[in-house]
């Protein structure tokens, strides 16, 4: 693993139609590492994924995030994603009338337009999009339809890891990426996490349940509860977590 | 004295020539059209059926009548060509209110008839008397006035059982150095068991002055007819338009009608449609692109009067800026008219807080055998989508352009012939990214027209 920061999250606060979720994380991810988010229901895991993306709906009130040297707060969601990072939803929203060529090719383009350089050909695209589908088994059916329309929640994700494939990012975020999934679905899904795991990217897998993690090996696991990261361990917390639940991590902390 | 009076003393002044060289049936119809104008005045904003839209307001500037039937130079006619890629069109041109066809209309099937109505008073004189004015009830001022002081216009009509493979495309242009009314006039009638489309373009020549097109539309469509009428108005910021349209059908016959706003200055659309015989199928779709402080209003009437029918009405807006656009339409279902289907959608984006819409659904139903819906929504472009694909890199403007585009694809998918659905997918498409509409690359000197007429 590399010395270097890709990901530091300095006391991040952030609310919604004034209600503070978020309050005061602290997190620091390292190019190669996989880092496992668990909590139960309602302790702010998406709400950090969605500020994270940039999600006007949210509100920052405080605390900084340095995406490799990059103010990531400072940016907006589009330039977030060119510098490198990529939100798999939980819930992928269906666009009707925008197919999934053109949607993947505005993305694809605008990314090399902010990189300076020059679009794909038409060719070079659509082999691209070939090779990136192979790797999450999506049909080529549903890659010419419109963005989500009508997939089920399997190809749905699957669809996720599909684009998370085409813009190469440098950091992930895997929201709940498991729910609504059978166990093939989540073995692909995970299967093409995995292929795409580099030393230089790293995962933020977001999980209410240890199964996934059976399958996306973290280095780092993380429980977040009322707005704060309250505990930190290794992969061993994730087991411990599913056989024990997250009560006793309640007490602890109400009780502090 | 309202607007309408300038044009009735205008008429009055100058009798003899609004009727010279005018065919028989036009010229005896002028004097119901002013009886039935009588001492009404064009209706202002909020009377019943223009709640946004004063007519009195658009036919108030001293416009210019061409009333000696000035020739404007054929070169120019010809000079204009809206092309549409992998669609070889017969085209006519009308410029102001003059029809000049094109020498690719020698190339029209046996029979069949795309002129100017005094060409088709004699080449048809026993469909051209048969129907002109049949259609358009003068009930309505603006009807009337148009019946008033239309001097010429344009005719198609395709016999019995007449199937024409190639679309024929009407070119609608406004070239003019001073302020100008065009008074359109068309006529249209589909034998039994005819088929055709026909494609009608609206253009302004960037130089042109404010002008005003006043234009009614009689369609007639016999059993088991088919006709596609697409009509695509882009023309320009001081061009306004008051139209109307009036369709009937026989038995059997399948009529689309479908209207596309995408550039002007204040639009007002009148569609009425009476269903008359057992077994039709209608379907009426509309569009509004509106930026600036462009006006689109829409008005429709489908009547259903037989059995067995089925009629589907939508209209899409997408307004930004300060636009403002109306639609007020209405389904009606007579006792004459059991087991009919009949829907109508309005659905609208507002794209900028200023934009206003108004919306009126209407249904009036006086049967029990009917499948009926109805209903209108306005809203904005949906956060979470527009959320989702910036996620992704796409630029906000470029999100909402293509969440735009996407919203208007229902519409867009109405239009049956794949080459004009791709062109408007790209012309729609252009407009939403901010480009001053006009078809294709043509802006001031549309493409030339060779000398068949060929593309």
């Amino acid at each position: 693993m590399k010395e270097d920061i890709l990901l530091r999250v300095d006391d991040l606060k952030a609310s919604i139609d004034g209600k503070q979720i978020l309050k005061g994380i602290n997190l620091t991810v390292r190019p190669g590492e996989v880092h496992a988010i668990m909590g139960p229901n309602g302790s702010g895991k998406s709400t950090l994924s969605e500020v994270l993306a940039g999600n006007p709906a949210f509100t920052v009130d405080g605390g900084k995030v340095d995406f490799h040297g990059v103010d990531l707060l400072a940016l907006s969601p589009e330039d977030r994603s060119h510098e490198g990072l990529f939100l798999s939803f939980q819930y992928p929203v269906e666009i009707p009338g925008v197919s999934m060529v053109n949607f993947m090719r505005a993305a694809l383009n605008a990314k090399r337009k902010y990189l300076n350089e020059e679009p794909l050909s038409a060719t070079e695209f659509l082999k691209l999009m070939r090779q990136k589908r192979e790797i999450v088994e999506l049909d080529n059916k549903l890659a010419s339809r419109s963005v989500n329309e009508g997939f089920s929640g399997g190809e749905k994700k699957r669809n996720e890891i599909f684009q998370m494939a085409m813009l190469e990012p440098r950091l992930s975020i895997l929201d709940e990426t498991d729910s609504g999934l059978d166990i093939d679905a989540l073995r692909i899904v995970a299967g093409g996490v995995n292929l795409l795991k580099t030393s230089d990217n790293a995962t933020i897998v977001i999980t209410h349940y240890q199964r996934l993690l059976d399958y996306i090996k973290p280095d780092f696991v993380h429980v977040l509860y009322k707005g704060r990261i309250v505990k930190t361990g290794g992969p061993e917390l994730a087991l411990e977590l599913e056989e024990k639940g997250y009560d006793w991590i309640k007490e602890e902390v109400d009780n502090k | 004295m309202g607007s309408i009076d300038q044009y009735i003393d205008l008429y009055l002044r100058h009798r003899a020539a609004f009727e010279q060289d005018a065919p028989e049936a036009m010229n005896s119809l002028r004097k119901r059209a002013l009886e039935a104008i009588g001492h009404n005045a064009l209706p202002e904003k909020g009377a019943e059926g223009y709640e946004k839209t004063s007519l009195e307001e658009m036919f108030a500037p001293d416009f210019g009548v061409n009333v000696n039937r000035v020739a404007v130079s054929a070169d120019l006619a010809a000079s204009f060509r809206c092309d549409v890629p992998n669609m070889s069109t017969l085209l006519g041109v009308c410029v102001n209110d003059t029809f000049y066809p094109t020498k690719g209309l020698q190339r029209l099937p046996e029979g069949v008839v795309f002129a100017s109505m005094r060409t088709a008073a004699q080449e048809i004189p026993h469909i051209f008397d048969a129907y002109y004015g049949t259609l358009a009830t003068l009930t309505r001022p603006e009807v009337a006035l148009n019946t008033l002081l239309a001097q010429d216009g344009v005719v198609i009509y395709v016999p019995d059982g007449v199937t024409l493979e190639q679309p024929l495309q009407l070119v609608n242009i406004f070239s003019t150095p001073a302020p100008v009314l065009g008074v359109r006039r068309m006529l249209i009638v589909l034998g039994r068991g005819a088929s055709a489309q026909l494609l009608v373009c609206d253009h302004t020549q960037p130089a042109a002055k404010e002008c005003l097109s006043s234009q009614v539309i009689e369609i007639a469509l016999g059993a088991d007819a088919r006709f596609e009428y697409y009509d695509i108005e882009e023309s320009s910021e001081s061009t306004s338009r008051v139209s109307s349209l009036f369709a009937r059908q026989s038995k059997g016959s399948n009529l689309l009608v479908n209207g596309m706003t995408l550039t002007c200055g204040k639009t007002r659309n009148d569609y009425s449609i009476d269903i008359d015989g057992e077994g039709c199928d209608t379907t009426l779709a509309g569009m509004a692109i509106g930026t600036g402080t462009m006006h689109t209003d829409n008005s429709s009437v489908v009547r259903h009067l037989a059995p067995h029918c089925g009629s589907r009405q939508l209209f899409k807006y997408v307004l930004d800026d300060n636009a403002t656009g109306a639609f007020e339409g209405s389904i009606l279902v007579t006792p004459k008219a059991p087991f009919t289907e009949a829907y109508q959608s309005n659905k609208n984006v507002l794209a900028s807080p200023t934009a206003k819409m108004h919306t009126r659904p209407q249904l009036e139903i006086y049967n029990d055998d009917v499948k009926c819906s109805h209903g209108a929504t306005t809203g904005q472009l949906d956060k979470e989508s527009l959320f989702y694909m910036r996620t992704r890199g796409i630029p906000e403007q470029e999100a909402k352009n293509m969440l735009m585009q996407a919203f208007m694809t229902d519409v867009i998918d109405t239009v049956r012939m794949e080459s004009l659905r791709d062109r408007l997918k790209h012309l729609v498409e252009k407009r939403l990214a901010g480009a001053e509409a006009m078809c294709g690359e043509c802006k001031a000197t549309c493409h030339k027209v060779d000398e068949d007429g060929r593309d």
